[in-house]
Formats: structure tokens, sequence, C-alpha cells
């Protein structure tokens, strides 16, 4: 494979996008996630068909459920984490790889945070009874905040399996696109999350 | 698949044009963010402030709108023209979205149970 040692001064603006194999994966980042968008959309309209349905077990309803305090800082923590695999991707661009490092490895605290926290939510809500199988609102939900959180959780384990094989090997032109690729691929799952917090706890909550 | 290309030393008023320019750049970005913040704080707040939801769930839902406008061309660089096959892509991003809207519409409307 090519060794090229870039500088600063050498390392190209469009880095992630130089080569053949960096466009491919800009496109096909984004055809992932135009499909993944139909997968969001079904089982979105699938949970507000049945937001609050039974046919038994309807001691739950959103109002009851639902706490905001919670769902504010897990979204505050989402979008946080957002902001600094933005603030990678800069360093990334100026070839600083202690930089990305540094801000992927604190884009996934944040992420841990957040699915901790999510955690505790769905097994606070089996606790108190409202499980899987409870009833077609529980199914829903847990199907699709579930699947959210299935997201998060390839996610975190891509960015650390790719902050743990690039920390020693420097930046180079064939990591920069997987870097970009993944950066990319957390901002949809915060996209998706701004969706989640509004119609499923917001909205929940009002009823 | 070929990872290579030219390596070209950028003249240093071009390396310093660069780097300045990513800083702005960066800066811009903050800005996009404290303006999420801000959507998101908003959103929150119409809700535990009590309005009526006939008010709040439109409005909020126009946030969350505004605020995934916002990802998609700033962080997700939906805005930049360099992209590769940009433009297929956001043909691409936005059709497929109006394909699933009216699938959405009768999730919605028609199933009851």
């Amino acid at each position: 494979m090519e060794e090229t040692k870039f500088t600063p001064q050498t390392w190209p603006n469009h880095a992630e996008q130089a080569t053949a194999e960096g466009k491919n994966k800009f496109v096909g980042i984004w055809i992932f996630i135009c499909s993944d968008i139909v997968l969001f959309a079904s089982v979105f309209a699938t949970y507000l068909s049945l937001r609050n349905k039974g046919p038994a077990g309807m001691e739950f309803t959103t109002q009851s459920l639902f706490e905001l305090p919670l769902a504010f800082v897990m979204t505050m923590l989402l979008l946080t984490s957002s902001l600094t695999s933005v603030y990678a991707m800069y360093h990334m661009k100026n070839y600083n790889i202690k930089g990305v490092i540094t801000w992927m490895a604190i884009t996934v605290l944040l992420g841990l945070g957040f699915l901790g926290l999510e955690i505790y939510e769905f097994y606070h809500y089996v606790h108190i009874g409202f499980g899987y199988t409870q009833s077609a609102f529980s199914s829903a939900f847990f199907t699709l905040v579930g699947t959210h959180g299935l997201h998060v959780i390839i996610g975190l384990v891509w960015i650390t399996c790719l902050i743990v094989r690039n920390a020693k090997r420097g930046l180079n032109l064939y990591n920069a696109p997987k870097f970009y690729a993944a950066s990319i691929y957390w901002h949809f799952i915060d996209v998706v999350w701004v969706f989640i917090f509004t119609v499923v706890y917001l909205m929940g909550v009002l009823g | 698949m070929g990872h290579h290309t030219e390596v070209q030393a950028k003249t240093k008023a071009q390396y310093e044009y660069d780097r300045h320019h990513n800083a702005v750049h960066m800066k811009k970005q903050v800005v996009n963010f404290a303006i999420m913040i801000f959507l998101t704080f908003l959103a929150f707040a119409v809700v535990v402030a009590d309005f009526s939801p006939y008010l709040i769930k439109p409005f909020i839902l126009l946030l969350a709108g505004i605020q995934v406008v916002l990802q998609l061309y700033s962080f997700m660089h939906m805005d930049d023209k360099n992209g590769h096959h940009i433009g297929v892509i956001s043909t691409y991003v936005w059709s497929g979205a109006m394909i699933i809207f009216p699938v959405f519409l009768a999730f919605v409307t028609v199933v009851w149970w």
C-alpha cells in the first residue's frame, strides 16, 4: 500500500475525498443513511399508529410513563457529542491526529453516557411492568427507541475501533475517509433522536 | 482501490489561508450548535409551560424540522459544494423523504386499533 507521509503543508484540503475510495465511501455512507431513513420512517409510523393502544395493559400511557428531565439530559448528551465529532473533523482538516483521537474519544464518552441513561430508562420501564410484550404500545415504543439505541451501540463500537486502530498510525488518505464516514453516521443518529425526543417524549407528555 | 494521489506542498500563504478558513468554518459550526441547543431548549420549554397542545404540537414539529435541516447541511456537510456527487446525494435524500412521507401519513391516518 502507499506509504506517503504527509505534513500539515502537504495534507490536501479535501483529504477525506481525495482518493477514489474516499469518494466512494462518502457516497456509500449516504446511500446507507437514505435506506436507514426509510427504516426509521416505518418504525416511527408504527409507533404513532399504536401509541397508547392496547389491546390489553392500558394502565401505562405516554403521559404516565415519560419523564422530561431524563429525555432532556439524553438530548443534551447526544447533541453535544455531535459537536465534538465536528471538532474531530476540524482537526482532521488541519492534519492533527491527536485532536482527531481526543475529540472522537470524547464523542464516545458522551455516547456512552447517553446509552447508560437509555438502558436505565428501559430497565425502569420493564421493572414497573411495561415490558416489550405488555401491549401494542410497548412493543412499538421499544422497537422505535431500541432501534435507535442499537444504532448508537453500533456507532460507539465503530468509532472505538477506529480510535484503537489509528491512534498510533497517524492520518493518511486511507483512514481519513473512515473517520469522515463515521462522523456523518454519528450525526445521523442525532438527526433521528431529534425526531424521537419531539415525537415520542414531548408529544407523549402532551398526550 | 487506489488511495494514491499527487502530493503537493502548499505555499505558506495558501497554508495559512486554509488554516484560517478551517478555523472560520469551525466557528460557524459552533454557532449552528448554539442554535440547535436553543431550539431544543425552546421545544422543552413550551411543553413545560403548558400552552394549548394544538399550538405546541405544530410548533415543536417545526422546531425539529429546522434542527434536522441544520444538522444535514452544516454538520453532515450537505452544504459542501465539493462533496463527491453531492447533488445526487441531496436529490436522493429529499426524494426518499418525499416517497416515504405518504406511507407515513397512511400509517398515521388509516391504521387504528
